[in-house]
């Protein structure tokens, strides 16, 4: 099908080459915008850009048609040198409909591309969408470079004779705006063509209205010259090595799978679904034959209640969710803490408090992850600070929560979770097993076994699965005697237990990478991030050198401990700025800690900070 | 392997048994003891799991694997276990408190799931460890340190409820009576799937006597009402049956009906509406009550179907190959002989001064 499409434009429309370019999908939840976006990102990874995304959908599954609540969008950066975001601003907005015009239009670049669905531009959307004259009339699109194209009917003409009918035909206008795409920026068109393919096995009247949909876009750039101009962005210069395109969720259940192989225990994930947590679920509920247990529980207690108990009973445990399941969990994740019971708890944060915003990124459960719990019960907490780094994040939970004992907090965020990027795949054969050795013998004089009988070096208390013989032992809430176990209200005892719980989570402090710096020697200014920020970060810092800015990044993976080396790395800088999605959180920390005053930049605002806006304070820092 | 001979004291663990003197909780776990011990399946086999209240620290005192979790969730720990472990034999103990109030909902969902696990329910109908307060099985008007004017909480009555959560084993027993409590454990263990045993256990601190209509010497005699498979619903010596009318199962003067009518009890009805019927003689221990097992069906266990759903991946797709998980979204290659040289690494960062970001 695909030699339908002429590979080499055969019209006289001239190429620009551009570094980079960022292209917005935006329309009604129900057209497919991140399919569309989805499909141009997959084109352009494995055409060879580096590239990063950040979808945004609303909360509801359908808003009502036509209204600005109901606009998805789908944006994606892609360039030919190793970028870190999905872009500040659009250099090409598709618009399905009035109300993606007016919810996008502002963010497009002065001069940008503006692909309107012009079918839609009829006067009951222009005035759910808000609009008193149509702009497409009004003059007020003068500052972009308009392609008005008729989408609807169009694409009702592609599919004509593809077998689908009714409310069906329109479901294909995706593609049309698609194959427009990818005659623009010379996309190639079989990644997608296959992906329909495959996609919609055994609905071949679907595969046929995408595909020749997909055909009519693209032709319609050829035959009707539709701009001047077309652009093209070259493969990146990546590092060499097999790359996939992957979202934060999918790392991270990926993450989990490795670190179970890798363990040698089953991964049992007990969870309920939240967003934007559940699609960590779906991946792994795919892979059971990983030996991967998925349980969607009764409720968000269950869901640890039943990660605990597959913690005692010898499993690889791990828990799921977003702030406000997190926060259900809390008495139970004391629970893992004092029965020392290895037990990953992974919050996906969303704007909160309460139901909040729960499908934009936030990183304001810091506090709450390092703190929420009631009692003494420090717990390590790590963050991942980009879709592929969650990956690597996961097996680190994992490895931390078996070698120690103890629950782990590991934190992403929406933007992490559903964001995407190119990964660079990891040598699965180097990564290092985790050794873990259950309890087989008893460890106590006249064969006794002490379940609190700790390690000396990393203070973990033996594991003893149900079904060893001889092993037979309690363990609960209830405060417990160092070495037996058993249950104490002794007044030493309690406090050279609560001691030793929080120097085990201290000590990990050891076992864990350096704060590395990145950047200018002698910066003036340090910009410290942790999570999602790390990206625009970097590109902020990357900007303000080129405006000769002397600046150096740092980024922290571990929060609970922190690197040994925080405090010498805060010292050697005379400013230190730290962007956070929150108000101010991790600042809290730093400054209690380290008695150094450190200048927030925060931004509770639903979306992650555009690299401008971190650019803008450091050079204000700088000057 | 040998069968391990036990006995009651190999289940008993050197921690000193903390309940008040006189308290329901210690025949229950002389019971527990004794009937473990007398199956001979190795002990490292066992795992009790509990959740708060006095019943809750029954695993201290059990010398097997054992977890003394949080209020309400033992029902969703033992899941884990049992789910993950279907070799295990594993035990939840809870309240009445415990199981119906704060963890109702984790209880009616481990029932309908039917994972296999044992679950006895003390019912003492009143909050022991916090010092008396009423609970969701205390009876209407009661009065309490909570309820001075007493209780205007309408009561649920555990059978109902299991039976209502289609649970595929329900009984009921009693703290004193050793045999029928062994009996019924027995049965329960041997079901394959969720067992529901509620106990009436007395507290004699709080709630002494609640249950003097089916224990006390003269009126067990008339309010006892054994529930025997395959056998009349008859009690009372023979003078009261219990016939089904209207859907209900009521008590009536055995003489006054023909022999035939009066219900032949079927625990393994698959339906559950006679079971609820005759949960529903008595709301409480208040008259005639009917102990012993309501129902016992068999039904796909969820421990069972959790397991093969990952044996048959296994087998249909191979062992998971983790090279093959993380490029099956498609790859490219990058070459060692990229046009530019390699410029940075993704994701890094690094200190580039190449092309800005937008």
């Amino acid at each position: 099908m695909a030699d339908e499409i002429a590979t080499e434009d055969p019209s006289s429309t001239p190429t620009e080459s551009l570094e980079k370019v960022v292209v917005r999908f935006a329309g009604d939840s129900g057209d497919g915008m991140q399919v569309a976006g989805s499909r141009f990102t997959d084109a352009s990874a494995l055409f060879g850009n580096d590239l990063a995304t950040l979808p945004s959908f609303p909360a509801e599954i359908r808003a009502p048609a036509g209204t600005l609540p109901g606009v998805s969008s789908f944006q994606v950066q892609i360039a030919d040198f190793d970028i870190l975001t999905a872009g500040d601003a659009p250099d090409c907005l598709v618009a399905m409909n009035p109300a993606a015009l007016m919810k996008n239009l502002k963010d497009l670049r002065q001069g940008g591309t503006l692909i309107v669905n012009t079918d839609a531009f009829e006067e009951r959307n222009l005035t759910k969408a808000g609009y008193e004259t149509n702009p497409l009339e009004d003059g007020s699109l003068d500052a972009y470079r308009t392609i008005k194209v008729p989408m609807d009917s169009l694409t009702k003409e592609a599919v004509k004779d593809t077998g689908v009918s009714g409310r069906s035909v329109l479901r294909s206008k995706n593609f049309f705006a698609l194959g427009l795409l990818a005659w623009l920026f010379h996309r190639p068109t079989e990644p997608t063509i296959k992906w329909a393919e495959k996609k919609f096995a055994g609905k071949p009247e679907v595969v046929a209205a995408n595909v020749e949909a997909f055909k009519a876009g693209y032709n319609f750039g050829i035959t009707t010259e539709a701009t001047k101009i077309t652009f093209e962005v070259k493969p990146a210069t990546l590092r060499p090595g097999t790359y996939t395109n992957v979202n934060g969720n999918t790392a991270l259940a990926w993450g989990l799978i490795a670190a179970s192989q890798l363990s040698g225990l089953p991964l049992f994930y007990g969870t309920y679904p939240i967003t934007p947590a559940s699609d960590i679920l779906h991946e792994l509920s795919r892979h059971k034959n990983f030996g991967v247990r998925t349980f969607q529980a009764e409720d968000e207690i269950a869901g640890v209640g039943t990660a605990i108990g597959a913690a005692f009973a010898g499993n690889l445990a791990v828990t799921g969710s977003s702030g406000p399941g997190i926060a259900l969990k809390s008495e139970s994740i004391s629970l893992a803490f004092m029965t020392e019971l290895p037990l990953i708890v992974i919050n996906v944060q969303r704007g909160g408090p309460s139901t909040g915003l729960p499908t934009k990124p936030e990183q304001s459960d810091l506090l709450f992850s390092l703190y929420g719990r009631h009692g003494e019960s420090p717990l390590p907490v790590i963050a991942a600070s980009s879709p592929s780094n969650a990956f690597q994040m996961a097996i680190e939970a994992a490895r931390i929560a078996l070698k120690y004992m103890t629950p782990v907090m590991l934190l992403s965020d929406n933007y992490v979770a559903n964001g995407s990027e190119p990964w660079l795949l990891p040598d699965i054969d180097s990564l290092e097993p985790m050794e873990v050795e259950f309890a087989q013998h008893p460890n106590g004089p006249d064969g006794v076994f002490l379940p609190y009988m700790r390690d000396v070096d990393t203070f973990a208390r033996p594991w003893a699965k149900p079904g060893t013989p001889g092993l037979e032992h309690r363990i609960g809430g209830l405060e417990k005697e160092a070495i037996s176990g058993n249950v104490s209200y002794d007044p030493n005892n309690h406090q050279l237990m609560t001691d030793t719980r929080a120097w085990k989570v201290a000590n990990i402090a050891n076992d864990i990478p350096e704060l590395e710096v990145d950047g200018d020697k002698d910066a003036d200014l340090l910009v410290l991030g942790w999570g999602s920020t790390f990206g625009t970060i970097r590109a902020a810092a990357r900007r303000a050198r080129l405006e000769g800015r002397k600046v150096a990044t740092a980024h922290l993976h571990y929060i609970n401990p922190l690197p040994k080396n925080l405090g010498d790395v805060l010292g050697s800088y005379d400013k230190i700025l730290l962007p956070e999605m929150n108000t101010g959180q991790l600042l809290k920390v730093i400054r209690a800690e380290f008695l150094i005053d450190v200048v927030g930049l925060n931004k509770v605002a639903g979306e992650p900070f555009k690299v401008s806006e971190v650019t803008e304070k450091i050079m204000e820092m700088t000057k | 392997m040998t069968t391990p001979s036990y006995t009651r004291s190999d289940f008993q663990t050197d921690q000193e048994v903390r309940w008040c003197p006189g308290c329901g909780d210690y025949t229950i776990l002389a019971s527990v003891q004794q009937f473990l011990a007398g199956l001979g399946r190795a002990r490292e086999e066992f795992v009790f799991i509990s959740g708060i209240g006095c019943s809750s620290r029954f695993p201290y005192y059990m010398n097997t694997y054992g977890m003394h979790s949080i209020h309400g969730r033992a029902p969703a720990i033992a899941t884990g276990v049992a789910a993950t472990r279907p070799e295990l034999s594993v035990w939840v103990i809870t309240g009445d408190g415990d199981g119906l109030s704060i963890g109702g909902n984790h209880l009616i969902h481990a029932l309908r799931r039917n994972v296999n696990i044992k679950i006895l329910l003390f019912n003492n109908q009143i909050y022991g460890l916090t010092k008396g307060q009423y609970s969701p099985t205390s009876e209407p008007g009661k009065t309490t340190k909570s309820s001075p004017f007493g209780s205007i909480d309408y009561p649920f009555n555990p059978i109902s409820l299991a039976l209502g959560a289609e649970a595929s084993f329900v009984a009921r027993t009693l703290d004193m009576d050793r045999n029928h409590t062994q009996a019924i454990l027995q049965a329960a263990y041997e079901h394959e799937g969720a067992s529901f045993i509620e106990i009436y256990q007395n507290c004699n601190v709080f709630n002494d006597k609640a249950f003097i209509q089916v224990t006390g010497k003269e009126e067990r005699v008339h309010n006892r009402i054994d529930l025997e498979h395959g056998k009349p619903i008859v009690f009372d010596g023979g003078a009261k049956a219990v016939v089904l009318r209207g859907g209900q199962a009521t008590v009536v003067d055995s003489n006054s009906v023909d022999p035939s009518a009066i219900l032949v009890h079927d625990e393994t009805r698959p339906d559950p509406s006679v079971a609820f019927a005759l949960s529903r003689i008595s709301h409480g221990p208040y008259g005639p009550t009917p102990l012993g097992i309501f129902r016992n069906v068999n039904r796909p266990t969820y421990d069972e179907e959790f397991n093969d759903q990952v044996a048959k991946a296994k087998e249909r797709s191979g062992e998971g190959d983790l090279g093959k998980l993380i490029t099956s979204r498609g790859t490219w290659t990058v070459s060692e002989k990229s046009p530019n040289g390699s410029a940075g690494s993704n994701g890094s960062g690094g200190n580039g001064s190449g092309p800005s970001e937008s």
